[in-house]
């Protein structure tokens, strides 16, 4: 196999496994262990895509998830083509299939390129300055232009078929990043004996060290850096309660030591094991942390350094020494410091002629420099690169030679298939700062480092400041046996090259005039132009002129260029960086997948469901259901192809002609139990409840403390010391964590126990005329006699052969019986009930006719006619205060003036003129027609439906001073005109209240 | 996520618990014998502290207690918790 740009020997790829892969089409082939980025600069490709706003040929720049502009689509199917993933860490696999993004028609021939020769146009904060005008442009003409030249890829058309872990995990002791650092910090740590769990974002583990040459140069204790890390790798392995993860990355910091950590599990596999999950999303929490993130390389900023060939220096290391891909074949290296040397000699060694190495520092000196000058390599001190040359790939570089005294001297072309630049490390601090630590500016390395930490944690090496190996292996050591608590003991022996880990910051000097382009930040196309000009215009915080301009907003978070940008906006205001200040590292530090987010709480398993024990009889009759909180809910049950209002008109008729059954098991429930339990009742509810006897009910209306309604039910009292409390539906878990809430801090001297009860009763109601005939055959021991068993009682008993809390309530205005049994008895008994009832005419109803019966009664449902502001007596409940009651929980607040102000909004009826018209609800309610806007709102529609029984349409309304309007006439504005109303009593139905006792 | 040392469970996360607003406002013994203004104020008026913040919280998916924390409201971290009743501690104010 020979690939043009594949070195003869060496790296970390396995040169006997071929892989076969397309890029835009065109096949290639790689080498198993390349990534898509190491086996396009193997075949020689360096053009990967066109950038987001000048659509300008781009091509790889790093080696890492640092990467700015080698951003591709990776296509399996339909549902699995991902977009936006970094080249350089896509794993290469047979039959990989990758695109480019950002071009139209094609990546070499693109049309938005236009934007480049527009660039005048598009100024920095171009879209707060050009789509300002005329506002209806933006629908049809700005945003689908925007959208289409904003892209960054295209999400894929179908579902998402994969599946995704979730893994919660606790250790003593997590290590973040597994380079030198890293391994040495996890191996300190080790020795503890207790939990440790060492995390890397790459393939393997090595950080760093996987860079360095196979043979020949840096060894530590005495062997090269490939092997120590095995020999790392094989110690932590001793250890049974340490975890190695790999494709890992930990993308943030969260409160109390808690780190989210995407593991990618599949992508780079050619054929995925069915079912595998996809990625897993671990959250875990540790007692300590290390820090050992290392740091990434900063460009230089100079114009044209965005062309496709212009590549990190210490990428290009990579490039060669870890995958054997060549950048070119005769390189220039431009660099502000000294690590570059370092690629420049493995490139020498390789046998890349290196046309020049343009060093912009006037005097420096050390080993690795030394080594240049001693292999013959041509070096050019005070020398700026000023731009490069080329089209698609860049042939040539541009060189200024500044004399001693600051002036320039004469320019020059160097021919060139590839430029190595270098201004130095910039240390990872993104994991720290979401972790609230305090970064503090370094005056000598020229960069912000950790300070003060928020949280029990530690930076160690490169992320820390320190770029010597021996050091950053001292610095592991040292924070790996600072997490365990013991002193640090272990000693290196460390023979590496020295580099000065001193860069350059912001903008070259160059003489191209102020048009030329030098990109600060490459994937939002943002230069320093872009930049000063933010400054001229006014900008001055980093934070203002980071969202005006863009810069280090795209999806890599401005990894390379955020002090670059921080530099030359500090130059431009004349200020020193660290009164600028620095912008918020935000998570993720890489983007992170909906998928793994989302985890299995997809579909079904969105959000718990909770059904009823009768859930499966009312599937099964067809019913139609909406939900209610978590509850499914019965709404009708239509039949033979009947719509709702046909159905609820059906169901309406029955209840008051014969009867209905309805399940009304979702009513919170809660025990109330205990020698203080009235008393409490007492002090809890507006209601008396000292004299409400054994085997009596009693409505209870609970307000908060600031008077208004919060909840309502029936509540029995089972012996003298218990209560069986309803609640809403969706307020049963509120109102018992209210009344923990009191029970347990401001009275924890009542003798109470409180507990839900909810799950434990299926809720049987039977409404209506015939109620009684039809439980008459089902009960045992139990006298249902209007003598025996009254309006507002309960008894217990047997209900077809299950033991019962049997309640005589209504929610209907009818004869009513609410069958308490145990849950898992609910459907059995509901059964005995159907068939019993079936001679009777009884007829299965839902929520919306159980809606409309109390509505026709003027009964409330808390939360539909209250809102949070409705005392009791807003809506016609002042009858239920227990007025001699010393206090209750809102009685305080009922007594301020404004609670008794006769124009508050209270609850009346309103009949629509058109008995055929039926209101909206919300709708508002105004005194006068025809009025213009704003319009005087006295009230608002509450509930409005058809009543089937009054043949007619019936609303409920909250309308200022409502109870002295009887008789008014209202309107009710709508689109189709004033709707006139005449308020009525809010009771439709028998309102002498004779039903519910027949 | 916060990791809340339940004084009856121990260390638990965050989702176990509800947050329960400032601690240590007591309801008023006789309500009826309180002022407007005061009374207003016990209904309302909250320190909304930055820094020390002394607040309820419950398990409630664990033991469903109420408890009081100390927590500052700048780092998130918490300096103590206790339970109901007992008085505030005097840590991290300036002596
Ligand atoms: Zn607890």
């Amino acid at each position: 196999m020979s690939t043009r740009y594949r070195s003869a020997s060496g790296g970390r790829i396995d040169r006997g496994r071929p892989v076969r892969f397309t890029f835009d089409g065109r096949p290639y082939i790689g080498c198993a262990g390349d990534t898509l980025a190491s086996a396009l600069i193997a075949n020689g490709v360096w053009l990967t895509g066109r950038s987001f706003k000048y659509h300008r040929p781009r091509g790889v720049l790093s080696a890492g998830s640092d990467e700015p502009n080698a951003l591709v689509a990776v296509r399996r199917d339909e549902a699995r083509c991902t977009p936006n993933l970094r080249a350089t860490q896509v794993e290469l696999y047979d039959g990989l299939a990758a695109v480019s993004q950002n071009r139209y028609p094609s990546l070499a021939f693109d049309l938005g390129v236009a934007n480049n020769l527009m660039a005048r146009f598009i100024p920095a904060g171009f879209y707060y300055k050009t789509f300002m005008w005329p506002a209806k442009a933006w629908d049809r003409l700005y945003e689908p232009a925007i959208r289409r030249a904003a892209g960054l890829g295209d999400a894929p058309t179908a579902a998402d078929p994969d599946h995704y872990a979730n893994r919660f995990a606790h250790c003593e002791v997590l290590v973040i990043g597994a380079g030198p650092a890293g391994l040495a910090a996890a191996m300190a740590a080790a020795k503890g004996g207790e939990r440790v769990i060492l995390v890397d974002e790459q393939v393997e583990v090595g950080g760093s060290l996987l860079d360095e040459p196979a043979d020949g140069g840096t060894t530590i204790d005495e062997i090269s850096a490939r092997d120590w890390i095995s020999q790392s790798l094989a110690r932590l392995a001793a250890y049974p309660r340490v975890t190695v993860i790999t494709r890992a990355t930990a993308f943030g910091y969260f409160a109390h030591n808690m780190i989210g950590v995407i593991e990618r599990l599949t992508d780079h596999l050619a054929a995925p094991p069915a079912g595998a999950p996809r990625e897993r999303l671990w959250q875990i929490r540790a007692r300590d942390v290390v820090l050992a993130t290392g740091a990434i390389e900063r460009p230089l900023v100079f114009p044209d350094n965005d062309r496709p060939g212009v590549v990190l220096a210490g990428a290009a290391r990579t490039y060669l020494n870890r995958y054997g891909a060549l950048p070119g074949k005769r390189v220039v290296v431009a660099t502000g410091c000294d690590s570059a040397y370092a690629a420049a000699l493995d490139l020498h060694h390789a046998g890349v002629k290196i046309a020049a190495i343009a060093d912009v520092r006037r005097v420096p000196a050390g080993p690795l420099i030394e080594a240049a000058r001693r292999a013959g390599l041509p070096i050019r001190f005070g020398c700026m690169i000023t731009g490069t040359t080329g089209r698609l790939r860049v042939t040539g570089a541009r060189f200024l030679v500044i004399t001693e005294d600051g002036r320039a001297g004469l320019g020059e072309t160097v021919a060139c298939d590839a430029v190595l630049m270098s201004g130095g490390y910039t240390p990872s601090v993104h994991l720290f700062s979401q972790s609230r630590g305090k970064l503090a500016w370094d005056p000598d390395l020229q960069t912000y480092l950790p300070g003060v930490s928020a949280e029990n944690e530690r930076s160690a090496g490169a992320c820390a400041g320190r770029f010597d190996l021996a050091g950053v292996l001292r610095d592991g050591e040292a924070a790996g046996s600072a997490s365990i608590g013991v002193e640090p003991s272990r000693t290196f022996s460390v023979h590496a090259m020295a580099a000065n880990p001193r860069g350059v910051l912001g903008a070259l000097t160059h003489d191209r005039g102020p048009r030329a382009k030098a990109f600060v930040d490459w994937q939002n196309d943002v230069t320093t132009n872009d930049l000063k000009l933010a400054v001229r215009e006014g900008f001055q915080s980093i934070e203002h002129v980071k969202r005006y301009t863009t810069t280090g907003m795209a999806t890599d978070q401005g990894k390379t260029s955020n002090l670059n940008a921080l530099a030359v906006v500090a130059s431009a205001l004349g200020r020193p960086i660290p009164q600028v200040g620095l912008t918020t590292f935000r998570m993720p530090y890489t983007p992170v997948t909906f998928g793994v987010l989302a985890g299995l709480a997809r579909g079904d398993l969105f959000e718990p469901v909770r059904t009823t024990p009768i859930h499966g009889w009312a599937v099964a009759h067809g019913a139609v259901f909406e939900d209610v909180g978590q509850w499914k809910r019965a709404r009708y049950f239509p039949r033979g192809g009947e719509d709702m209002d046909a159905a609820v008109r059906r169901e309406c008729l029955a209840v008051r002609a014969a009867a209905g059954i309805f399940d009304a098991t979702t009513l919170g429930k809660i025990e109330v139990v205990g020698p203080d339990a009235a008393e409490f009742m007492n002090r809890m509810y507006i209601n008396a409840w000292t004299k409400l006897g054994v085997g009596q009910c009693r409505y209870g209306v609970l307000c908060r403390d600031d008077g208004f309604v919060m909840d309502d039910g029936v509540v029995g009292r089972i012996a003298a010391d218990r209560f069986h409390v309803t609640t809403t539906t969706g307020g049963a878990a509120r109102v018992l964590s209210m009344m923990e809430d009191y029970l347990q801090t401001e009275w924890p001297d009542l003798d109470v126990w409180l507990t839900s009860t909810t799950e434990q009763w299926a809720v049987i109601a039977v409404q209506g005329p015939k109620a009684r005939e039809i439980l008459a055959g089902l009960v045992d021991g139990v006298d249902l006699s209007r003598e025996a068993l009254p309006h507002m009682s309960l008894t217990h008993g047997v209900v077809a052969g299950v033991p019962a809390r049997l309640f005589r309530v209504s929610f209907t205005g009818e004869l009513g019986f609410e069958i308490n049994v145990p849950a898992d008895r609910g459907a059995q008994v509901w059964e005995a009930v159907w068939a019993a009832g079936q001679a009777h005419g009884l007829t299965a109803y839902g929520t919306e006719t159980m809606h409309v019966l109390r509505a026709e009664k003027g009964f409330i449902i808390v939360g539909q006619e209250t809102d949070g502001t409705a005392t009791p007596d807003d809506v016609g409940l002042g009858w239920a205060i227990g007025k001699t009651k010393r206090d209750f929980v809102g009685k305080r607040s009922l007594a301020r003036p404004a609670m008794s102000d006769p124009a508050r909004k209270q609850l009346v009826g309103l009949a629509t003129v058109d008995p055929a018209r039926i209101l909206e609800e919300g709708a508002q309610i105004v005194a006068e027609p025809g009025g213009t806007t704003p319009l005087t709102v006295i009230g608002h529609v509450t509930s409005a439906y058809f009543s089937a029984n009054w043949d007619r349409s019936i609303a409920l309304a909250m309308v200022s001073g409502g109870r002295a309007r009887m008789g008014e006439t209202l309107y009710s504005p709508s689109s189709t005109g004033d709707v006139p109303v005449q308020v009525v009593s809010p009771v439709f139905y028998d309102q002498a209240g004779e039903g519910v006792h027949g | 996520m916060l990791l809340i040392a339940c004084p009856y469970c121990g260390p638990r996360p965050e989702l176990e618990f509800s947050h329960g607003g400032e601690a240590h406002i007591a309801r008023p013994e006789a309500p009826a014998d309180v002022g407007a203004d005061d009374w207003g104020a016990y209904l309302y008026l909250r320190a909304n502290a930055r820094g020390l913040h002394a607040e309820r919280w419950r398990h409630t998916h664990g033991c469903a207690r109420f408890f009081n924390a100390l927590r500052d409201t700048t780092t998130d971290k918490f300096l103590a918790t206790y339970e109901c009743g007992q008085p505030r501690p005097h840590l991290g104010e300036p002596s």
